[in-house]
């Protein structure tokens, strides 16, 4: 007997102007189940005004044994940082 | 990715270097996610431990759920009815944290209903009044805090996240409970005895909770270095203890422990020794409950196999159409 | 139709004992999710019909020390559980009569504020119970073969029973879809069970109340 229903990755906005979040994961048959699902689960107290279920099969991550290669350059181009500019006393509105 | 997706990564020949690279991550406080390179140990304990979690919640459904239908008043009706609501609930959170370590829900649902799964001790005993929804919500939850809050900064993350979601709503759990334990201490003679009867009855199994004593508590020494276990199991009892007992003096309830007494000196409570022939018996399965929560669980399941079969062949259907 | 006390003791009494035979699901329901799910409905006309008895007197006086013959529930409301096809088949009957009354009731200018407040948020939450039932009614009248069966024979059972809740936009709704399910519709013009106005109940309300009110009657004034 087979009852493995396929997973599904659960996200929530919690207010209109913020990202949805992931929350944690579900099991449902269909779509319009895990969306069900989704809101039993994860928002019996008023978390979430939008959710979004994704199959867990259709998530790409990148890799961690990647993670060097993927960020660290990022992390020494400082002059992408306003601080790193200085800005002479006097001026504003820079 | 997660689950079935999961690429489990050469855990089975760990070179120097990998582990030693992870045991400093770990040791600076720096979360493990799920795609991350860990032993084979390590996420075999955290599968052990996450799936105990879950099974117990889900199992822990049963003896509260038991008051349900004869809850008396229809505000505790609701508040009970959330409660055991919740605890499918954290079931769920938590089964879907294990499923990040590459096992299935389908997998560990199995070892719980073969008897292979372990769950906690507290849930073999039986729910026999009313008094015990407040017991049960004062101590056994009470325990059940003690023990989480600190795995809410365990070094896994998916399982520390669902540790947060789960004390926030645990804390719902645990002050309903102790609700219940002044309304009965307030109220009648009868709902005094029912409370006192009730406290009588959960103490020793509440402190059998946090399990055996230091000395014999095998897995500890691995769990602690990996962070997945954050305090010895008496040092989170003496809290518990400490903690409780002026509850109880405030419900006007005498705990059943004629050793249990103040000492100043320590500024600890002193309490006498839980029989652990009983705590050895529960988990060798000769419990008072152990066999009807088991059959009560496979009877739920096997009943509900051809409607899990249906919304599957019903979903094949749609998805050919 | 005026909401005197009568209907909206029948609305109330109808929400507390199906919520009361929902709440039996807990821990026995085919999945997890379901049991979560079939909570939440418990839970949310448990909510009505406190909203309700409220309104008509004390709440608990009313739910814990009336006998059977004073409530005023749709028979089909008190049924037994059975099998997951005979709730859920119930529960697309009693859903599609919420939803009618709920919004009759928020749409009324003689109703007070409280009651208007009552089926406002009702109607709502009859909306998620009603795409949950429907969902469910389609997956397992087609389904598995098993399922159909089990689906269409609760169907068979059940609608005698809507003689207290039918009208024409319930049969619209529930038609549809026990049709969308390919499950066999019986006749509109075929017997309904009599009704339960006179507070004479099917032999079911006896037991569902005697376990409901035993611990309330055993403590005559005490506070919970």
């Amino acid at each position: 007997m087979t009852d493995n229903w396929p997973l599904w990755e659960v996200f929530l906005r919690s207010r209109n102007g913020l990202h949805h979040q992931h929350v944690g994961s579900v099991h449902a048959v269909d779509a319009e189940m895990a969306v069900a699902n989704a809101r039993d689960v994860y928002t019996r107290r008023g978390e979430g005004v939008s959710i979004w279920v994704v199959p867990s099969a259709a998530i790409v991550a990148s890799d961690p044994s990647d993670k060097d290669e993927l960020f660290e350059p990022a992390l020494d181009k400082v002059y992408r940082h306003p601080t790193f500019y200085e800005i002479p006393d006097g001026v504003a509105n820079i | 990715m997660y689950s079935q997706a999961l690429d489990v990564r050469d855990d089975a020949q760990p070179d120097e270097a990998v582990n030693a690279a992870f045991e400093a991550r770990v040791a600076a406080e720096e979360k493990i996610e799920a795609n991350d390179w860990m032993p084979a140990a390590y996420r075999k304990t955290l599968i052990r431990q996450i799936s105990q979690h879950a099974h117990s919640e889900i199992i822990g459904m049963q003896p509260e759920g038991n008051w349900i239908t004869r809850a008396p008043s229809l505000r505790r009706k609701a508040i009970l009815l959330a409660k055991v609501q919740d605890e499918a609930g954290h079931g769920l959170y938590l089964y879907a944290a294990a499923e990040t370590l590459g096992i299935s829900r389908e997998e560990l649902v199995d070892q719980l209903l073969a008897g292979t799964a372990k769950y906690s001790s507290i849930f073999n005993y039986p729910t026999l009044t009313w008094a015990d929804m407040g017991a049960i919500g004062w101590l056994v939850d009470g325990a059940a805090i003690m023990n989480q809050i600190p795995l809410c900064r365990c070094s896994y993350g998916p399982y520390a996240r669902a540790m947060v979601r789960i004390c926030k709503e645990e804390s719902f759990h645990q002050r309903q409970g102790f609700e219940i334990m002044v309304t009965l201490s307030q109220g009648t003679d009868a709902q005094r005895a029912m409370a006192q009867d009730a406290l009588n009855r959960w103490w020793w199994p509440s402190l059998m909770m946090f399990g055996p004593h230091d000395a014999e508590s095998t897995h500890s020494d691995t769990s602690m270095r990996w962070k997945i276990k954050r305090f010895t199991n008496d040092e989170l009892r003496q809290k518990f203890v400490d903690v409780t007992v002026p509850q109880a003096e405030f419900l006007g309830l005498t705990i059943p422990d004629p050793e249990l007494r103040y000492d100043e000196a320590a500024g600890h409570y002193v309490f006498g020794e839980p029989d652990w022939s009983e705590f050895k018996a529960v988990l060798r399965g000769e419990g008072p409950c152990n066999a009807q929560r088991l059959a009560h669980r496979r009877r739920a399941h096997d009943d509900g196999a051809w409607v899990r079969e249906a919304a599957e062949a019903h979903a094949a259907k749609r998805a050919t159409q | 139709m005026s909401p005197t006390s009568e209907p909206l003791l029948t609305y109330a009494d109808g929400a507390l004992v199906l919520s009361h035979r929902l709440s039996e699901w807990m821990s026995n329901a085919p999945t997890m999710e379901e049991d979560i799910a079939l909570g939440n409905i418990a839970l949310d006309l448990l909510g009505q019909a406190r909203g309700l008895l409220q309104h008509l007197g004390d709440e608990d006086e009313l739910a814990y020390f009336r006998d059977a013959q004073e409530f005023r529930n749709p028979l089909l409301c008190e049924l037994p559980n059975g099998d997951f096809a005979h709730t859920i088949v119930r529960q697309l009957f009693a859903d599609a009569w919420f939803a009618e009354i709920w919004s009759a009731l928020a749409a009324d200018a003689d109703v007070t504020d409280d009651v208007r407040g009552v089926a406002e948020k009702a109607i709502k939450e009859n909306a998620y119970h009603w795409r949950h039932s429907s969902a469910w009614v389609v997956r397992l009248g087609d389904g598995t073969e098993e399922s159909h069966r089990r689906t269409q024979d609760a169907l068979d059972a059940l609608w005698p029973y809507r003689g207290e809740i039918a009208s024409p936009a319930w049969y619209s709704r529930v038609e549809t879809v026990l049709a969308e399910a390919t499950l066999t519709t019986p006749p509109r013009d075929a017997w309904t069970q009599r009704s339960s106005a006179d507070g004479w109940h099917s032999e079911h309300l006896g037991y569902l109340l005697a376990e409901m009110q035993s611990l309330a009657r055993a403590h005559p004034g005490a506070t919970w």
